[in-house]
């Protein structure tokens, strides 16, 4: 299990790092959306996908899950979530300002050369 | 406990810091008059210690700087300290009063002058006075500083500029090799205490640092005191007001490496390449600068090139005096001579050089040039300044009766008997010092001549002066007089400084061969009788006197060097070089565009932690892994084939709509690794991230409307599987090795009892960490707030930027 949740990590970084490696500012910020997906799924993972209860104590189960995990994932998720719709409103402003949502175009004036 | 030697050592750093108050309170008196107190006093104070170090004793006194370093500021008073804080202060003293004639009140910013001449000052007596290298390697750096910032006082000439940024660079550079030294000593001996590590030099010389040690050192002193090839920058410093090329460029500072060779030959001069090094370079220096005096037609590039050369003479002459160590017993004192006379000439140097710096400054302020072809016939209407230069430059030149005549005598002496000298085969090649000496003296009678007689003799020619020459008022005359009176009393009692001052120096620098109460004869006279010397030194003035007079004729012989073969030119193309260089190296890699730094960014990381990954052999793959069941394997293969859906797909809304499938199912992958609060979070937050993009980027008609074309690139698809990889990869190894036990077992059981809740995840987010909570409400606030700005706020000035 752990060695699939792994690969589907490592698949969502893939295809994270292909997204943000493009010129088009949205492909942009959807790879970095998918990249904290595959974080998040690597935490869970490498805090190990042993079975048990959910980790409500009403439940009076003999094992829980990891609850620690879960609540670290919890705050990433929402910063996360925080940063994206910052960067969101940030490329859409770009767009505005400058007219345009490649990378390659939005390069400061007074460079070296 | 500061004492009043250190108080001595810091006084003109205490004076600096009153020049300007003193220049605004009293205007209406020439600001070096009260600075011309403080050297006065120091040289009244510092000649109270000939006494004492003439009965070989040494007076030291520490004060504790950074102990727990071991560096203490120990100021140190023996023979060759004193020697140079006798001069510095007493040179320092006729360059100030020199220097009231020659700044003009009112034209000059003489509170810059004088406050940068003072740090100088006191910079230099901390050099030679400390005991301590560190201590010493920072007053050496407050001599480069203040030297750059006499250089550059006329800032707004570009030459000035030039020539300090110069100078800067290459003591600087020779400063940071000398201290990487002096760290190499402090490894080898544990100790910074100059006179501790002569203590124990015997014991390092096999040390693997030594002889990289010496190298460093010998840098550092090598560019300070202007020794081939890094000689370029003096004649470029020369743009400094004449009073500063006096003092600096002549009497004291390019004699702070020449201190430091003598001061470190008590270590270094047991190995054999200290010898060769230093009286190598030495030679070269003498040859190639009294050679390129000659070229010379500025009266203040003859003297930056004849002090060049005049310094790579004293010091190839501690070199041969390291040969003392080798091989000299009390008895036939051959090679200690060698000693005698780099010390007796480094006094003798600073006397003529020093008149005859201020005499090129008279001869400059009354005619307005220093140009020696718009010159001549000056010796009727400047008697005295002409007396000034023949004195000085027959002296430098080696003339009888003055001083520089019995340096050079023992000069020679020294370089004939180094041919005797039987380590390293020098039979073959030992004749080579005193031939290349000898004809390196033949060029310094020439210039030497030509400083006198360029200047002061031939047809006046008035219609090339700015202004009508006359003679210079006679307070500007007073320091060039007691300087060229010191080269005749040097010349005809040259003994009444060796005992005084040049024997306990020797005793400084050679003291492994003085026994107990033991001391060297040094006795300085004019006639030795028909010795081969007083023939050089004849054959010196026969064939001089002949090329000067012919000098027309084989002048044009410099000629032949093309300008692209001189340092300089070496200098300025490698500065050139070293900008152009690197400006391209960034070029090369800085591009600008974000695309490559991030492939440049996530190379490394693949590469970096896959190299450690392997290197460290971290896969072990436990057996307790979870078992798989049929729902995970339908939720991977969804996630899998979205995500490329969304590598892919030409169409933003499709790559949007795929973003919002991943989400849910990580939801739903959530759901089955038993997580209720996290699939409950991110159902909601993937709703409304989607949302937001649909809202800013479908719904608006500019963006939504254009079709992107996404291109294919198999370089970044390559770069993007190397880190999906190294993610999977980690994520392997974090099952396969666990080092401990993790701390969940606590949360079950401390939940209810010590928090009372009975949901763990919630427990831990607001009452275990708390304080994470806090935090991630700030940065969701700051996003609102900076998303709310970022909508409402329009910058009306943006035009202008």
């Amino acid at each position: 299990m752990e060695i699939l949740m792994s690969i589907l990590a490592g698949i969502l970084f893939m295809a994270g790092t292909y997204m943000v490696l493009s010129k088009n500012m949205i492909r942009i910020i959807i790879g970095t959306a998918i990249i904290s997906h595959g974080a998040h799924v690597l935490l869970l993972t490498m805090a190990g996908l042993k079975t048990g209860a959910p980790p409500l104590l009403g439940l009076k189960a003999s094992t829980y899950t990891d609850p620690l995990p879960q609540a670290l994932i919890l705050t990433a998720i929402v910063i996360s979530f925080g940063v994206t719709s910052f960067f969101i409103v940030l490329g859409y402003r770009a767009y505005k300002e400058t007219g345009t949502d490649d990378t390659e175009k939005l390069r400061g004036t007074d460079s070296y050369d | 406990m500061l004492t009043a030697l250190h108080f001595a050592i810091i006084a003109p750093f205490i004076a600096a810091v009153f020049v300007p108050f003193l220049y605004k309170k009293f205007s209406y008196i020439h600001t070096g008059w009260f600075v011309l107190a403080v050297p006065t006093l120091l040289f009244l104070y510092f000649l109270q210690y000939l006494p004492i170090t003439a009965n070989k004793q040494t007076v030291t006194a520490v004060a504790d700087w950074v102990p727990s370093l071991g560096i203490h500021f120990t100021a140190h008073v023996d023979g060759l300290g004193l020697l140079f804080a006798l001069l510095i202060t007493g040179i320092g003293m006729l360059v100030v009063l020199y220097s009231i004639y020659y700044l003009s009140k009112e034209k000059e910013a003489l509170y810059n002058f004088y406050t940068f001449l003072l740090m100088f000052m006191g910079a230099m007596l901390g050099v030679v006075l400390s005991d301590n290298l560190i201590v010493l390697y920072t007053f050496w750096e407050i001599t480069s500083l203040s030297s750059f910032l006499l250089i550059s006082y006329w800032y707004e000439r570009e030459k000035s500029r030039y020539g300090a940024l110069k100078s800067m660079l290459i003591t600087v550079m020779g400063g940071f090799a000398m201290l990487v030294g002096f760290v190499m000593l402090y490894s080898m001996t544990g100790t910074f205490s100059i006179q501790e590590i002569i203590a124990s030099a015997n014991d390092i010389t096999s040390h693997n640092l030594f002889i990289p040690a010496m190298l460093v050192i010998l840098l550092g002193a090598f560019t300070k005191s202007a020794q081939f090839p890094f000689h370029i920058w003096l004649p470029d410093a020369m743009e400094a007001p004449t009073p500063v090329s006096a003092y600096l460029h002549s009497a004291t500072m390019v004699k702070a490496g020449i201190y430091l060779v003598a001061r470190l030959s008590p270590v270094f001069a047991i190995s054999g390449e200290w010898l060769w090094l230093v009286a190598g370079f030495g030679l070269t220096t003498l040859f190639w600068g009294s050679f390129s005096a000659v070229r010379q037609t500025d009266l203040k590039g003859i003297l930056a090139f004849s002090t060049v050369s005049q310094l790579g003479m004293i010091l190839s002459m501690l070199g041969v005096g390291a040969a003392a160590i080798h091989f000299d017993s009390m008895e036939d004192n051959l090679y200690v001579g060698a000693t005698t006379a780099a010390l007796f000439h480094l006094i003798n140097h600073a006397t003529f050089k020093g008149s005859l710096f201020m005499m090129v400054g008279i001869v400059d302020h009354e005619t307005g040039t220093r140009d020696i072809r718009r010159l001549g016939g000056l010796m009727t209407v400047m008697p005295i300044t002409f007396t000034i230069a023949v004195i000085g430059s027959f002296s430098m030149a080696g003339l009888p009766p003055f001083n520089g005549f019995l340096s050079k005598e023992m000069f020679f002496t020294a370089m004939v008997d180094i041919t005797s000298f039987h380590l390293f085969n020098i039979d073959n090649i030992g004749i080579v010092f005193p031939v290349v000496a000898w004809i390196a003296s033949i060029f310094t009678f020439i210039y030497s001549m030509m400083l006198v007689f360029k200047t002061f003799t031939g047809k006046m020619q008035p219609e090339k002066l700015d202004t009508k020459p006359h003679e210079a008022p006679f307070g500007m005359l007073l320091s060039p007089i007691v300087l060229i009176s010191l080269v005749i009393v040097f010349g005809f009692f040259p003994n009444i400084l060796s005992y005084s001052v040049i024997e306990p120096a020797m005793a400084s620098i050679l003291p492994s061969l003085l026994g107990e109460g033991e001391q060297f004869y040094v006795d300085i006279y004019f006639w030795h009788g028909w010795t081969i010397e007083l023939f050089m030194t004849m054959g010196v003035i026969g064939i001089g006197t002949l090329l000067y007079l012919s000098l027309r004729k084989w002048v044009a012989m410099y000629q032949v060097f093309p300008d692209s073969l001189t340092l300089n030119h070496v200098y300025d193309q490698t500065v050139v070089g070293v900008e152009r260089m690197s400006s391209r190296l960034t070029g090369s890699y800085m591009t600008g565009f974000i695309r490559d730094y991030l492939l440049y960014i996530f190379s490394f990381f693949a590469a970096a932690l896959v190299f450690v990954l392997f290197n460290k052999n971290a896969f072990s793959i436990q057996a307790d892994l979870a078992p798989i069941s049929v729902y995970e394997v339908i939720l991977a293969i969804v996630l899998v084939s979205t995500a490329f859906v969304v590598m892919f797909t030409k169409s933003r809304l499709k790559a949007i709509i795929g973003l919002g499938v991943l989400g849910y199912t990580i939801a739903l992958f959530f759901v089955i690794f038993r997580a209720p609060d996290l699939a409950l979070t991110q159902l909601i937050i993937e709703t409304v991230s989607v949302a937001l993009f649909l809202l800013c980027f479908y719904h608006l008609p500019h963006i939504s409307k254009e079709l992107e074309k996404v291109r294919f690139r198999l370089g970044n698809l390559i770069i993007s599987i190397a880190v999906g990889v190294t993610v999977t990869l980690i994520g392997i190894t974090a099952n396969s090795s666990r080092l401990f036990e993790s701390i969940s077992g606590f949360f079950p059981e401390a939940s209810y009892d010590e928090a009372g809740g009975k949901n763990m995840v919630n427990v831990i987010l607001v009452d275990f960490r708390g304080f994470d909570t806090l935090l991630e409400i700030l940065v969701l606030g700051i996003a609102a707030i900076g998303i709310y700005t970022m909508i409402k706020l329009r910058l009306a000035g943006r035009n202008e930027l």
